[in-house]
């Protein structure tokens, strides 16, 4: 047997072949195929014969070989999808539960994949509305110092590399320049508004489609001082008079002239900004003497809009030449160039610096796997479901087919019927989808900004397309398994047929599901762990009653004086940046004993307050002393990190007093040392070096200890004091624990994102479940009565029915337990730094609930069928 | 279409048709192709020539006696019918004008 079936053409391409033939035409195609097919498999061997016999299959497939529909059969099939529709609604009625099952599984998961479809149709109308969305790109770049290189990449350029896009290469039509940091408070009489925006040069709008509403696009930007301002911005500054042409002030420093009114930024741009200057301005306020540096590829964008059938590789290869060319001009370092169509921006590579928010390529990847994951789940339970009704159906497939149907129309009838069950679904996926819907944008932060999740009728007719399609998948296993039902055996005995044969799949699917929850629903409680412990965690400082106010450039002295008044505030001391939210900003140290040992610590600006507000714990030394504004900075206070990496005093605090380091090419004095605290984020490994730096002036917050609960008067209190320094800008003070709580804002929505996976997941496993301890209990109520009137007591018919379940929900758990344990011990929980061991209770506790859950579903049915009084069951036979 | 007119490929197959006599059928006419023009003959175009030709009236075709080669397929046997006999001759005769037009010398001197 063996040897002859390995001597056939492949049995695939075969049927294909016969698929699609032509009857008259099929016989002798066939025939050749093979002749060809035995010569080959003499002069080239099996497998060369195999491939040539599917090409040559594949080559056939012409006009001339394809099978026409016969029309007859179409008009068949048309008149029985009204009598499919009617059966269908028939058997979901009479099964209601199963039904249910179906419906409200289906629709859970469907609900995911409908969020799924919107990020995904606002994700892909990313700066479509710009009318050559094609062919404009953005100009990326890569930083390499010595040999290392910056694997991310920069979103952002240069000046130089802007300007040579204009100047060096013929196929760039039009080049638009855009550098960060314009914008400010802008006062126009009596109105002062603070607004965010970017310099922008004169192509900005041959470029990008954003229309202006009053001036000329082409002049708009050519003039030093220039300013266009959004309809919105406009709004805020003049009210409803007109704008244009009017003269504003710019933090408090030059006019400008409004020579444009721009349409609002639509929803889906990458980039957003209330305002634009004239780049050109910059030429004359001469802001950075780097501006035009080669590696200064921070704060400029450069997007190109290239002519009609540009060759992108060859455009390429020349942007390679040219930053070669370019590679001399700053010692050590060289920059590498790219280019990004502006509609991957969105969900293209992680690069650093974007100009807004993006979705990131691995986001999007494991937004859909999950969704992915979650669907597969459902429609398993659908096939699992359906395939263990058989028994029940057989008979009506069987009566189908001795009348006259044949293979098609029971698939087409199951296939109806499982669309029709999926658009059920879809109703109500489309209710839960509206109630997830604020949930999702409220997730992170950034969401908000980047989706809008509208509903259009474009998006329904995708959502319908979806449940169309997830019926199709679903119903097509059973709709096969039903069409292959041999008539005549099943009508002379149900029983005769083996549905059992597959019951081994379904079991796999059963522990499949049970895993992924078991999954999801743990790793939630270990993160939720994690994020109770950070907001927790002994920062080695206090921060308790401590709100931070941001200067946003005020003189801090007398607002500190107005806040000593208020009775509840215990002391004020300015610093320069909130530690341990996750700020970091660093210098360079070196010792005398070594001067080429530099090394990078962290420094925060303090005054003489800051340190005892803050109880941080000397180990040896003391505290600054108050010195004048222009007093010359002399010393330091550091941490026992920096006296280790430095071997300061053979790292004995007491010694380290007086010892002298080098700070900025000044000689400053360490007079205090103060035991280890967290600098950066709890969860960060980075180093730990940190040297406290005494200045007045270097401020941007107050640090307000307070002594009340009140926190809602004190604010209004500090709003008043406020007012009476800065009118423009609105108050900007939290509290400490709150700022450290954002910090842990990503943690909290991967929990709130495990939490609902898991609730998901739980459900379509409970629902799957559900269904087949029905089925089974069912299925066995005959034999139950039996086993009954013998004698079994009803705990061991209990004990009977749900044994082969238990089974399956432990091998579940002895899967999934250990490979989240090992996910989180192994691979995520050792990148992130002073985390908290995993402890039994997240391991068991979502297990336990999950199986008591589980436990109940089999209970109550086996229960059900246990209690039956066998003289009902057995009377009938 | 383009009438009855002969293709130069469809002009050889019609030949090799005439040429197998009652052996005609798709493998053995790609064979004797191969071995006369000594250029490789796909299946796939003379397949499609052949069912082009029988479309046109040229051929016709039977199917054979069912044989244990060929994984028990029968065979498609082709014979040239009046049509494409008169196409075969019309063709020869237009060729043969035209030789007849070419004096002996200027083909040397080519």
């Amino acid at each position: 047997m063996k040897p002859k079936s390995r001597l056939h053409p492949p049995r695939w391409a075969e049927r294909f072949l016969s698929w699609y033939c032509r009857p008259e035409l099929l016989e002798d195609l066939q025939g050749d195929l093979n002749e060809y097919f035995d010569r080959n498999v003499k002069s080239k061997g099996v497998s060369r014969a195999r491939l040539i016999y599917i090409l040559d299959v594949l080559k056939f497939l012409r006009l001339y070989t394809i099978r026409k529909p016969e029309f007859v059969n179409l008009l068949i099939n048309w008149i029985m999808l009204g009598s499919y529709v009617k059966t269908s609604g028939r058997s979901i009625m009479r099964n209601k539960l199963f039904s249910a099952i179906n419906i409200v599984g289906l629709s859970v998961s469907m609900a995911v994949g409908l969020l799924m479809i919107a990020i995904i149709a606002d994700i892909f109308s990313y700066d479509k509305f710009h009318e050559h969305h094609d062919r404009i790109y953005r100009i990326t770049s890569q930083y390499q110092w010595l040999e290392n290189k910056n694997d991310q990449g920069n979103a952002s350029n240069s000046m130089t590399v802007g300007k040579a896009m204009q100047e060096n290469f013929p196929e760039v039509e039009k080049t638009a320049v855009l550098h960060t940091g314009f914008g400010g408070d802008l006062q126009f009489g009596e109105t002062i508004v603070s607004l965010n925006g970017l310099w922008a040069n004169e192509s900005m709008f041959d470029v990008f489609s954003f229309s202006l509403l009053e001036g000329n696009p082409a002049t708009a930007l050519k003039q030093p001082f220039s300013i266009v301002l959004t309809e919105t911005s406009a709004h805020k500054l003049f009210g409803d008079g007109n704008a244009l042409g009017k003269t504003i002030i710019l933090n408090k420093d030059r006019q400008y002239t409004i020579t444009g009114i721009m349409k609002d930024i639509p929803p889906f741009s990458h980039m957003k900004f209330d305002l634009l200057g004239s780049l050109t301005t910059r030429e004359i306020t001469k802001e950075d003497d780097r501006e035009w540096q080669w590696d200064n590829v921070w704060s400029t964008y450069v997007y190109v809009l290239m002519h009609d059938g540009t060759d992108m590789k060859t455009f390429q290869s020349k942007l390679n030449a040219y930053a070669r060319k370019n590679d001399n001009l700053i010692p050590n370092v060289k920059i590498f160039l790219g280019c990004q169509p502006i509609t991957d921006i969105l969900v293209g590579n992680d690069l650093n610096n974007q100009i807004g928010p993006t979705f990131g390529k691995i986001t999007f990847w494991i937004f859909m796997a999950i969704t992915a994951v979650i669907l597969l789940s459902a429609a398993f339970n659908y096939t699992n479901l359906s395939i263990a009704r058989s028994l029940r159906r057989s008979r009506e497939v069987g009566v189908r087919k001795i009348i006259g149907a044949v293979k098609g129309h029971i698939i087409g009838q199951f296939v109806v019927e499982s669309i029709i069950i999926s658009l059920l679904a879809l109703v109500f996926a489309f209710g839960f989808f509206i109630l997830l819907k604020p949930h999702l944008l409220s997730l992170q932060g950034e969401l908000r900004e980047l989706l809008v999740l509208d509903i259009s009728p474009l998006l329904i007719s995708y959502f319908i397309l979806f449940a169309i399609a997830v019926g199709a998948l679903a119903g097509f296993m059973p709709a096969l398994f039903f069409s292959k039902i041999n008539a005549v055996k099943v009508l002379k005995d149900v029983s005769s047929m083996q549905v059992f044969r597959k019951i081994t799949m379904r079991k796999v699917l059963i522990v499949f599901q049970y895993c992924i929850s078991i999954i999801f629903i743990t790793s939630m409680l270990i993160l939720h762990k994690q994020y109770k412990h950070y907001l927790a965690f002994n920062l080695g400082f206090t921060t308790d009653n401590i709100i931070n106010l941001s200067l946003q450039g005020n003189k801090p002295d007398p607002i500190m004086a107005d806040l000593r008044e208020l009775p509840e505030v215990q002391n004020v001391s300015r610093s320069r940046l909130i530690t341990s939210t996750g700020n970091y900003w660093g210098t360079h140290m070196k010792t005398e004993k070594d001067p080429t040992d530099s090394a990078l610590v962290w420094h925060n600006f303090v005054d003489e307050n800051y340190l005892p507000l803050h109880d941080f714990k000397f180990l040896a030394g003391k505290n600054f002393e108050a010195k004048s504004d222009s007093a010359k900075e002399t010393e330091i206070i550091v941490n026992t990190d920096v006296l280790k990496r430095f071997n300061i005093a053979s790292q004995i605090p007491a010694d380290a007093i007086g010892e002298t380091v080098k700070l900025d090419n000044q000689k400053v004095t360490i007079i205090g040392v103060l035991s280890d605290f967290t600098y950066g984020k709890a969860d960060s490994k980075n180093s730990n070096e940190v040297i406290f730096r005494y200045s007045r002036k270097e401020a941007s917050y107050l640090n307000i200890r307070l002594q009340t609960k009140n926190w809602t008067e004190t604010r209004a209190k500090m709003e008043a004091i406020w007012k009476k320094y800065d009118s423009v800008h609105p108050m900007y003070a939290k509290l400490y624990s709150d700022q450290i709580r954002e910090g842990y804002d990503g943690l909290e929505a991967s929990i709130k994102l495990a939490t609902f996976m898991a609730a998901m997941a739980i459900c379509i496993s409970s629902l799957g479940l559900l269904g087949m301890v029905v089925f089974t209990t069912e299925t066995r109520l005959r034999e139950v009565s039996i086993r009954k009137v013998l004698g079994a007591s009803e705990g061991k018919l209990v004990f009977l029915l749900g044994r082969g379940f238990i089974v399956l929900l432990a091998i579940a758990t002895a899967i999934s337990l250990p490979v989240t344990y090992l996910f989180f011990e192994k691979i995520l929980l050792v990148q992130i730094g002073n985390h908290t061991s995993i402890a039994p209770f997240e391991m068991f506790a979502g297990v336990l609930g999950i199986l008591l859950l589980a436990g109940l579903l089999i209970g109550s049915q086996t229960f059900k069928v246990a209690r039956a009084n066998p003289a009902d069951v057995l009377k009938n036979e | 279409m383009k009438g009855t007119n002969l293709g130069e490929f469809e002009e050889l197959v019609l030949l090799t048709i005439a040429a197998l006599m009652s052996e005609a059928y798709s493998v053995a006419i790609c064979d004797e192709l191969e071995k006369q023009t000594g250029r490789s003959a796909k299946l796939g175009v003379v397949h499609a020539v052949l069912n082009r030709l029988e479309e046109k009236g040229l051929v016709k075709s039977k199917l054979g006696e069912a044989t244990s080669t060929r994984g028990g397929k029968r065979k498609r046997y082709y014979s040239v019918t009046a049509a494409g006999k008169s196409a075969l001759l019309k063709a020869k005769e237009v060729r043969d004008n035209l030789w007849n037009m070419i004096p002996g010398m200027s083909l040397k001197n080519i």
